[in-house]
């Protein structure tokens, strides 16, 4: 077990800082990146050009400017945002707890529907019930996420609905076909036979056996939402880490957008690694 | 009777398709005035005879963008799907094939980008291409970026059947009948690749129509006065109400009974029967 978290904790380390680098490469190799607007604003003085031209030199080698970064992230200093000109820790301190409680209650309210409409639709077996949910979480799958976002604007609900609304259709898809694959073995066939209760044959057989897979749905979910969040955030007007990625890709912003990638990086690799070593965790309990 | 049904779903859905792809493909006659011609005295306008679906704000016709938008993101996200599956198989094609540091080092790649949020990712690297270009350039940047960043996960899927057609009895046959390298990847691999390529395929077109609409809504889509779904949905932001003005929302059907035909098409025959 020590063994598995350790590879998982080799393989996110090593990929968020590829991913970093992915980020500010791409940054870096953008047409216009060496153009700075500011350097042509003719209050400017002389010498006050120079530092700007020299702020932007200092990130032409890629390289430097990534190793440099991680170096002074080490000390906690994550750099200051070149377009709101504001340390990067001070904006993702301020703008994080937003996010995490727009993409919690999101995942909350989609696990919470697509997990009733899931087991209903399996437990109860009734055809017409099953095309209904289908067909309503079928609708939000091809929806676009923005244009939830716009409803929920339109509507006034708060963004986490709108969250809710883009993750639900994905985990009810997966858990229904998982759930109606667990109901139908024969174990399950044989436990109903004996009378045994639904919620007994639903805690001790079908869990047991859907559990695993669902952690990883799990996982995969919070990548789901956190990608969500951008289009909410910016369209709704919120605050929040999803935002600022907005607002720092506009703006080819590269401190900034190297250690939200970095974050995002982490947050959806800690889910999927967090969610395959519970799982591995379970299936070794039951064996 | 499920399988009729299942069926019957498909063959609707191809139909629906087939309709839509149809009359947005005569677009030139259905609306000759074209997408970008404005009608400055009828700005705004409700739906009538002349504008089946009213005029937007500077008084284009919008049925007409509708149809010329329909037609954009229908051929465009096919040729995006080709271009990522392409390179899908290029990718993962080889990579399985070839196995060892060539595989581990193509999957931690495809792990790399499939790490950050698709939504993320697309938003980040369209956002540092340049967006004053012409029209006709941002269609192509936007359908060929979609085409370029979507082909990790297909490359997974490609890099595992690659991997065990490579184990396989006939591979080995072939490969010690004297049949080596790109002869063996291309004649006994690759033809044995084409179910999942053309999954693959099919499976990306929804997704990426998806993708654009989202990018259009958040303006970073096609450039105006070149219409797609997306930037005919950004066209909601402006909303007040839903009962106000339900013509506005005829795209956003469209673009769910189209993404809704393409899951049907793609469904198991069970899925589509529940």
């Amino acid at each position: 077990m020590l063994g598995r978290i350790a590879r998982h904790g080799f393989v996110i380390v090593a990929t968020v800082l590829l991913g970093g680098l992915l980020s500010a490469t791409l940054v870096r190799l953008a047409p216009g990146f060496d153009v700075d607007e500011q350097q042509l604003d003719p209050h400017l003085n002389s010498e006050s050009v120079r530092v700007l031209h020299q702020a932007r030199l200092d990130q032409h080698n890629i390289f430097r400017f990534y190793f440099h970064s991680l170096r002074r992230a080490m000390h906690g200093d994550l750099g200051t945002s070149v377009s709101l000109g504001q340390p990067v820790s001070t904006l993702l301190r301020e703008r994080a707890p937003r996010t995490l409680r727009l993409v919690g209650i999101g995942l909350l309210l989609s696990w919470a529907v697509a997990m009733a409409l899931a087991l209903s639709a399996a437990g109860l077996r009734l055809s017409a019930y099953d095309t209904l949910t289908t067909v309503v979480s079928g609708t939000f799958l091809c929806m676009p996420a923005a244009v939830l976002a716009l409803m929920s604007v339109l509507w006034n609900v708060p963004g986490a609905l709108s969250v809710g609304l883009i993750v639900f259709p994905r985990v009810y898809r997966y858990a229904r076909n998982l759930l109606a694959k667990a109901y139908s073995l024969p174990h399950i066939i044989t436990a109903r036979a004996k009378g045994l209760s639904e919620l007994r044959i639903l805690f001790w057989h079908v869990v047991p056996v859907a559990g695993p897979q669902l952690l990883a749905v799990a996982g995969v979910s919070v990548s789901i939402a956190v990608g969500a969040a951008i289009p909410v955030e910016a369209l709704c007007g919120l605050a929040g880490v999803g935002q600022l990625a907005w607002q720092a890709a506009l703006a080819r912003d590269l401190p900034l957008l190297v250690n939200i990638t970095i974050l995002v990086t982490t947050v959806t690799l800690l889910a999927n690694s967090g969610a395959d070593v519970i799982g591995h965790m379970l299936r070794g309990q039951e064996a | 009777m499920s399988t009729f049904r299942a069926n019957f779903w498909r063959i609707a859905a191809c139909v629906v398709l087939l309709l839509v792809v149809g009359v947005s493909l005569s677009a030139n006659w259905l609306a000759p005035g074209g997408y970008a011609r404005q009608y400055r005295e009828a700005a705004g306008a409700a739906p009538s005879h002349e504008h089946w679906l009213g005029t937007d704000e500077i008084g284009r016709d919008r049925f007409a963008r509708v149809l010329y938008g329909t037609r954009i993101s229908l051929l465009l996200a096919p040729a995006a799907a080709l271009l990522s599956t392409l390179m899908a198989a290029l990718v993962g094609g080889l990579a399985g094939y070839l196995g060892g540091a060539w595989s581990r080092g193509a999957m931690a790649v495809t792990d790399l980008f499939l790490s950050l949020p698709w939504l993320f990712l697309l938003i980040t690297v369209r956002a540092l291409m340049p967006l004053n270009e012409t029209p006709l350039v941002s269609v192509l940047v936007t359908f060929l970026m979609l085409g370029l960043l979507g082909w990790t996960s297909a490359a997974r899927v490609l890099c595992s059947t690659a991997g065990s057609l490579r184990d396989s009895d006939f591979v080995r046959q072939a490969r010690a009948s004297g049949i080596r390298g790109t002869r063996l990847f291309w004649i006994h691999v690759l033809p044995n690749l084409k179910p999942v390529l053309y999954a693959q395929f099919w499976i990306s077109i929804p997704a990426f129509i998806l993708s654009e609409a989202n990018l259009g809504i958040l303006g970073l889509g096609v450039a105006e006065p070149m219409p797609s779904w997306g930037s005919l949905l950004k066209e909601l932001e402006g909303l007040v109400s839903v009962g106000e003005e339900p013509w506005k929302f005829v795209p956003l059907a469209l673009l769910v009974v189209v993404v809704t035909s393409f899951q049907l098409v793609l469904s198991k025959p069970d899925e589509v029967a529940a």
